[in-house]
């Protein structure tokens, strides 16, 4: 077994033996709920369509994501087990990307554990199953960003609080860039330029047309790079400690 | 084998290992020794690999542990300090992730789990979670993670510290056991372990090596090395004797129990001319020793001559 695997699968199995893990999972599935019929009008809307329930999506995420990904690196750090983890014949990428993808699929498996609200919909009209599967698929890409995000933060301290603030900070000025609010409050002081290059990176603006159901290349390829990107920041962050 | 050269570590302007250079060759057992904040870790976290060296070297069997980390460390099996592992599995799943990581393979990684689960007695913790164990059975576990891949070279960083007495032993034991074929380089300051387990010392203090000999060596800088100490009965009159004696350069008396100690000058024998001189003087002896020298003395030596200096 790949040393990513082994590190992947111990990671999983540290969710579950808490019920941290199945206290996040309850209540993503209930804020999912509540804000899909709620605040985004579900029935309202007169459409069958989860389109109210996916733009919630990184709202959803800005709290969940931070909660699985702030103990990653942070409580190695303060336990000492980095030492032991660091010194096994692994590379940093391999121990890098065994977490990333456990928190990944942990993720995965919560968004999974929505198929309720698709079967009401499909029980209540006929959806386009194609765009809704779209939308679960740009969805967990998104994740993916925010938990790589949360990954190279927690690598940055050995407090799980600090990591938590920091990634759910980050997220959500990365969320909001693309928002009238925050592109006016710029656009005074940075040249016109460098705000459109903000507001490109705006997690909603590229959520936007999946949460539609359309994948968009552009789209995916900023969520796929944006993961890589900080997945490469918090290897780097790690390999930084070691030599400081 | 472990061999350094001219290891360094520095955090800022505090250098926490200066210019280490030190090897250790299979068969032995080579005591990293210092008191704390001496810099013991710290080598030893870069010659794991934990830490990068801001210069020097440092190479296990052979391999760089800079330019061939994974290598190195496929040969190496470390506890770090503390014996730090993953608190909420139990023994076996903990050393089944281990077997992985190391990519034993299924029949290689059964076998040396059994092996070394039966050696360390940890099979009724089997299923036990970690962190509700006691500090010994911690350690043990700790130690069969270091050796579950069978390593040629065995790192262990204060491997009894904050054990009983019945556990050191049981430890000691084990390193002991082990040290036939291996290289194994062990840091601790206690000195009762130098003699227990160690046949060669390297000491420690603000990161720089002071002294790199077999315990025994060490023992001969000792002012005790020689020396002859006696308990007796009325030893007042024969002091005065004794300090006649051409070989003997100075004579000390324990305030408390009135154990004398008496001294040899430089490369003199004095156990037999004061062992006649008592029988002479009729004086009766309840027991009389020649010392071998004190690791301690040594140690605080060698360790605060440098503090003045530095």
């Amino acid at each position: 077994m790949s040393p990513v695997n082994a590190v992947m699968r111990r990671e999983l199995r540290s969710f579950f033996v808490t019920p941290m893990a199945w206290v996040f999972l309850v209540i993503f599935l209930v804020l999912a709920g509540i804000l899909t019929f709620y605040t985004g009008d579900f029935y309202e809307r007169g459409q069958a369509d989860l389109q109210p329930f996916f733009v919630m999506h990184p709202w959803l995420y800005l709290i969940l994501v931070p909660a699985v990904t702030m103990r990653m690196w942070a409580e190695e750090a303060k336990g000492g087990t980095l030492e032991l983890l660091l010194t096994l014949p692994v590379t940093l990428w391999q121990a890098m990307l065994g977490k990333f993808f456990a928190a990944w699929l942990f993720i995965g498996m919560a968004l999974a554990l929505t198929f309720p609200i698709w079967l009401t919909v499909n029980y209540l009209g006929s959806p386009d199953n194609g765009a809704i599967f779209a939308g679960y698929l740009g969805s967990w890409l998104m994740a993916g960003s925010f938990v790589a995000i949360g990954a190279c933060l927690s690598a940055l301290t050995r407090s799980q609080v600090v990591a938590f603030v920091l990634t759910a900070v980050v997220c959500v000025l990365l969320i909001l860039a693309g928002q009238p609010q925050v592109m006016d409050f710029f656009s005074g002081a940075l040249p016109r330029r460098l705000v459109n290059a903000l507001a490109y990176l705006s997690m909603l603006r590229h959520f936007e047309a999946i949460a539609r159901g359309v994948l968009d290349l552009r789209d995916l390829a900023y969520f796929l790079l944006s993961t890589l990107g900080w997945l490469i920041a918090g290897v780097l962050l790690l390999e930084l400690k070691r030599v400081r | 084998m472990i061999e350094t050269e001219r290891l360094t570590r520095r955090y800022g302007h505090l250098i926490a290992v200066d210019a280490l250079s030190i090897r250790a060759e299979p068969g032995q057992v080579l005591g990293l020794l210092g008191p704390n904040g001496a810099g013991k870790s710290t080598a030893m976290r870069m010659i794991a690999g934990f830490l990068a060296p801001t210069s020097g070297t440092a190479r296990v069997c052979g391999h760089d542990v800079q330019r061939e980390p994974l290598a190195a460390r496929r040969a190496l099996g470390y506890l770090p300090e503390g014996a730090p592992s993953y608190g909420e599995m139990t023994v076996r799943e903990f050393l089944v992730f281990i077997a992985r990581m190391r990519k034993l393979g299924a029949e290689v990684g059964r076998r040396r789990f059994d092996e070394v689960v039966g050696w360390l007695q940890l099979e009724s913790v089997l299923e036990t979670c970690i962190e509700t164990l006691s500090k010994g059975l911690r350690r043990r576990v700790g130690l069969a993670q270091a050796i579950l891949h069978d390593p040629p070279v065995l790192m262990l960083d204060e491997p009894t510290d904050g054990l009983d007495p019945n556990q050191k032993h049981t430890v000691r034991q084990l390193i002991d056991a082990m040290a036939r074929e291996r290289t194994i380089l062990i840091s601790t300051h206690l000195l009762e372990e130098v003699h227990a387990l160690c046949n060669r010392v390297v000491i420690l203090a603000h990161g720089r090596l002071q002294a790199d000999a077999t315990p025994a060596e060490l023992e001969a800088r000792s002012r005790y090395h020689g020396a002859v100490s006696f308990s007796a009965a009325g030893s007042g009159v024969s002091q005065e004797m004794l300090g006649r004696l051409p070989q003997v350069a100075a004579i000390e008396v324990d305030p408390l129990d009135g154990r004398v100690t008496v001294f040899p000058k430089p490369g003199a024998r004095i156990l037999e001319p004061v062992e006649q001189l008592l029988r002479e003087q009729g004086l009766e002896v309840s027991e009389i020793q020649l010392e071998r020298g004190r690791l301690d003395e040594v140690f605080r030596q060698i360790t605060t001559a440098q503090e003045g200096a530095s």
